[in-house]
This record gives C-alpha cells, sequence and structure tokens, in this order.
C-alpha cells in the first residue's frame, strides 16, 4: 500500500480545473519531483495533498496508517516569517502540535523530538538563535526540522532552496538527500529540473502532457526532452 | 507629591481606577504581541469604533447596562473582520477601514439625533478619549473587569503554544491538524472583551496604543517570542501604572497621558535596540 495516492484528481478554483485526472503515488522511500511550468498547479496539489483544499472531484488516500497530522511540509516562507522575533527551538517546538490531543504544553517527548530534529538538521548550535538574524539557508533547516517533528514518514517540500546562494543551496539538497536515503519518502516542488533529475526516483509533470512515473522513464519521454529544452534556453 | 499620592490611594475609586488598569494593560499587552505580527494592529482600531458606535445605540436605546449590548456586537465584528482577512474579496485592512469609519459616523449620528444630555460634546469626547471615565468605575464594574481579565489570561496561557503556531505560520499550523477557525474565533472573542474593557481606560480613539505600542518597543529588544511576550506585558503594565498615577497628580486626561508615556518608552527600547544591533 502507497503511503500517498492520488486518484483521477481534478484540481482548480472556482469551477476551472488546473489539472484534470491527475493519478499517482508515493511509496515509502521514494524521492518523487513534481516539476512544470508557473501556474501549472503544482502548489495547488501540495495544498489538496495535505488536505488544506479540497479536490474538485477524485480522491486523495493516505495509506499505511498515516494521518494527515503526520505530514511533515516545509512551506514557501512568507514576508512575516523574515522579521519574527522567535527563537529557533520556538519554532521547532511549534511543529510538535497535536501529536494527541489537546495538551496546553509540550511534553518531556515532543521536547526529546524537537531537540532530535534540530541535532538531525544540524542547527543545535542555533537553538537559542533569533529566528529573523538567521540566512536564508538556516531559516529553511529550522523550517525543516519544524516538519521533521510533525514527520516521521514523509516530507513535503515546497520550492525548498528559493532564494538561496548555490552554496546554500547545494547544502539543502545534501540534507534532504540524506533524509531521504534514511527512508523518509520525499515529495518536493522544483523549479530546478536538474537537481530534480540527480536526486529523485520519480518525476511528476504538470501542465502540457501531464507524467507521472520513475525517472528514467520521465528521461526517455519526449515531454522531458523538450520541457528540458525551454529550460535550458530560458536560463541563456 | 508623596502625602498627595498617599492621600489619592486612600479614596477607593483611584484605587479601583489603579486595579482596572493594571488588569486592562496587561491583557492588551498580551494579545498585542499577535495582533501585530499577523498583521492586524489596526484591528483594535476599528473595533473600538464599533464599540463607539453599540455605546451610542445602548444610550439612544436607554439599556441599563449598556456593556451586555456593546460586548457581543464588538464581538460579533471582530470575528466578521477576521473572517473577512481570510476572504479575498475585500482586502483585511479595507474591511477594517470600512467598519471602523461606519461604526464612528452612525454613532456619533445617533446621539446627535436622540440624546437628551446637555453637554453632547462632552459626552463624546469622552467616549473618544476616556479623559476621567475610569475614576467613575463602580465596584460590579471593577469585578466584571477582574472576571474577564482573568479569562483573557487563563485562555492566553493555555492556548499560549497553539497561539505561537498559528502567529508564526498559520497554515503549517492548519496543516498539522490545529484547528485554527476555532482559534481565530477565540481570539477575535478575547480582542473584543479587551477593546471593550480598554474603551472605559483610555478610549475608543487610544486602544490602538495599548495593543500596538508595548509589543512593538518589546520586539526592538528581545529576540525570541516568550521574551517579547513577558517584556510587553511588563511594559504595559508600569506604562499604565505610571501614567495614571501621572494623570492623578498632575491632572492631566488619563488615556493620552498612559499613551504618552507608552510612546516615551517606545523610544527608548528603540533607541536600545539600535545601540544593541550595532
Amino acid at each position: 500500500m502507497a503511503l500517498l495516492k492520488c486518484e483521477n484528481v481534478t484540481l482548480g478554483y472556482d469551477g476551472e480545473a488546473l489539472i484534470k485526472d491527475l493519478s499517482f503515488e508515493v511509496n515509502p522511500g521514494d524521492y518523487l519531483c513534481i516539476v512544470g511550468e508557473n501556474g501549472a498547479g503544482k502548489s495547488t496539489l501540495m495544498r489538496t495533498l495535505l488536505g488544506l483544499q479540497p479536490p474538485m472531484s477524485g480522491k486523495v488516500e493516505l495509506g499505511e496508517g498515516l494521518k494527515h497530522s503526520e505530514l511533515g511540509w516545509l512551506p514557501q516562507q512568507t514576508p512575516v516569517q523574515r522579521d519574527f522575533p522567535a527563537s529557533v527551538k520556538e519554532i521547532v517546538r511549534s511543529g510538535c502540535q497535536n501529536r494527541g490531543g489537546f495538551r496546553a504544553f509540550y511534553s518531556k517527548e515532543d521536547k526529546q523530538r524537537s531537540d532530535a530534529a534540530m541535532e538531525r538538521m544540524d542547527i543545535t548550535h542555533l537553538a537559542n538563535r533569533c529566528y529573523r538574524e538567521l540566512s536564508g539557508g538556516q531559516q529553511q533547516r529550522v523550517l525543516l526540522a519544524r516538519a521533521l517533528c510533525a514527520a516521521e514518514r514523509i516530507l513535503l517540500l515546497d520550492e525548498p532552496v528559493a532564494g538561496l546562494d548555490p552554496m546554500a543551496t547545494g547544502e539543502l539538497y545534501a540534507a534532504i538527500g540524506e533524509l531521504n536515503r534514511e527512508g523518509m519518502a520525499i515529495v518536493m516542488i522544483s523549479h530546478d529540473v536538474n537537481t530534480a533529475l540527480r536526486y529523485a526516483t520519480h518525476i511528476l509533470h504538470l501542465g502540457g502532457a501531464t507524467f507521472f512515473g520513475s525517472k528514467e522513464d520521465y528521461m526517455r519521454s519526449g515531454g522531458a526532452r523538450r520541457y528540458l529544452r525551454r529550460k535550458e534556453g530560458g536560463h541563456k | 507629591m508623596i502625602e498627595k499620592l498617599a492621600m489619592y490611594l486612600a479614596l477607593p475609586f483611584v484605587r479601583y481606577a489603579l486595579i482596572v488598569g493594571v488588569l486592562i494593560s496587561l491583557c492588551a499587552a498580551l494579545l498585542g504581541v499577535t495582533l501585530v505580527l499577523k498583521r492586524f494592529s489596526f484591528i483594535g482600531d476599528g473595533l473600538s469604533h464599533v464599540a463607539f458606535g453599540a455605546m451610542a445605540i445602548a444610550t439612544v436605546l436607554n439599556v441599563t447596562n449598556s456593556m451586555l449590548f456593546v460586548l457581543p456586537v464588538t464581538a460579533f465584528c471582530a470575528i466578521l473582520l477576521l473572517r473577512l482577512g481570510q476572504n479575498a474579496k475585500i482586502n483585511g485592512d479595507a474591511a477594517i477601514a470600512m467598519l471602523s469609519v461606519g461604526a464612528l459616523a452612525v454613532g456619533y449620528l445617533l446621539i446627535n439625533l436622540f440624546s437628551s444630555s446637555a453637554n453632547l460634546t462632552g459626552d463624546v469626547c469622552s467616549t473618544l478619549f476616556g479623559s476621567t471615565a475610569i475614576l467613575t468605575i463602580t465596584k460590579s464594574e471593577v469585578w466584571l473587569c477582574v472576571g474577564l481579565s482573568a479569562a483573557v489570561i487563563i485562555v492566553f496561557v493555555l492556548f499560549y503554544n497553539k497561539l505561537f503556531a498559528i502567529t508564526f505560520d498559520e497554515r503549517f499550523a492548519k496543516a498539522v491538524g490545529t484547528k485554527t477557525e476555532l482559534l481565530s474565533l477565540l481570539l477575535a472573542v478575547i480582542i473584543a472583551v479587551i477593546i471593550v474593557l480598554a474603551m472605559k481606560l483610555v478610549g475608543a480613539l487610544l486602544i490602538s496604543a495599548l495593543v500596538v505600542f508595548p509589543a512593538l518597543s518589546a520586539m526592538r529588544v528581545f529576540k525570541s517570542f516568550l521574551s517579547v511576550t513577558i517584556c510587553s506585558a511588563v511594559v504595559s503594565v508600569s506604562g499604565a501604572l505610571v501614567g495614571m498615577v501621572i494623570s492623578v497628580l498632575a491632572g492631566t486626561p488619563v488615556g493620552a497621558t498612559i499613551v504618552v508615556v507608552d510612546l516615551i518608552v517606545f523610544g527608548a527600547f528603540s533607541l536600545i535596540g539600535s545601540v544593541k544591533g550595532a
């Protein structure tokens, strides 16, 4: 059984469909990259996977006893957050919300969990630093650690390297790759097709001809070649 | 001067005013941090005008305990505003501006048309600027204020972690299963309670100051959410106390004095912040 399964899902706003009849699944240990043009519905799809927006038709299913509160999510940063007075520890702990019933305060287990997440992301030394004073790459690590507090088996990442310099980008991809090797399934929206092809095991291409399948099949498909060529052209 | 102060403190209504002032400023400061960070700084202003309008209607209708009418109306509008903020048809700030000016106009019009009071301008002025209203508080109003403030503080402490989560990242909180709509509703009701209480202290026009200044001052210097919240509470309570004592001794208007004290504190904190940052 897959961790996450989309069956004939149609997505869109105000009665207008962006994505029609989409089916795909994510299995334990998969690294799925979602690529496609702007406005193809990548972020809408992610919101639907998270249960924040209902699909127009079709269904999204969680398998293997996975609960909605166990989906680790790394959203794109908001302007509010960049200037937010909070310590790293406070933010990471907020990922432990709703681990079972109403509790006013974090339990010892929650604290251990968030400490472990910080350790994994190599930000323990920043625990008491102020979020707004960190570099972009460090901020993403903090948010990733927060996502780890909620997630054990699957992470959903929305353009995690947007706005980062090449060095920080490389480090963040390496950290995500490491999590994937430890068994975490990754679903990542990416503009950066080359990196997607380097790390991913599966590709979901939205917009134009929708494609879902393994990376190897994607490389062989005509749509991928056209898309890559357009991307390369755009960069020059 | 100390003798004069002791003399005033012996008067029950001065003591009532101090108790109420401390509690209201504490509540306002606690919520202020969340409101400022969520870009809702002006909700206090908007709602206080709504409360003014509701007060006018209550006066015209001769409602004996105006609080029982004003509070639900304000709470309703608070919910409306927070909901509208999520709905994109009318922008959050435009909605606040609309409601705020509309309620002010309707309230003033009603008082003008129907009030039998001889000193109309004085009445309006004291509702808008608080003036000496806080010194006319009765014992039952003090108890009501103590009860409501205690409720606000308890809710704040119990929901502190959740409030932090929805302030920092509402979408994430929702995705991991926090009931964000319910929390927004709760927040709206609490804000309404604070606004209605604070009208007595500083008047409808100056409420925003009570909500915004302590939080902004604290944010200049402190760097974690907890320390900002605590500092904001301390700044707010001491500002209110100092302001009230000055106004009692010097005979200045209570609300305006407190706000000016808060303003000076903000200036000082900004200075400390920039020195520390440099």
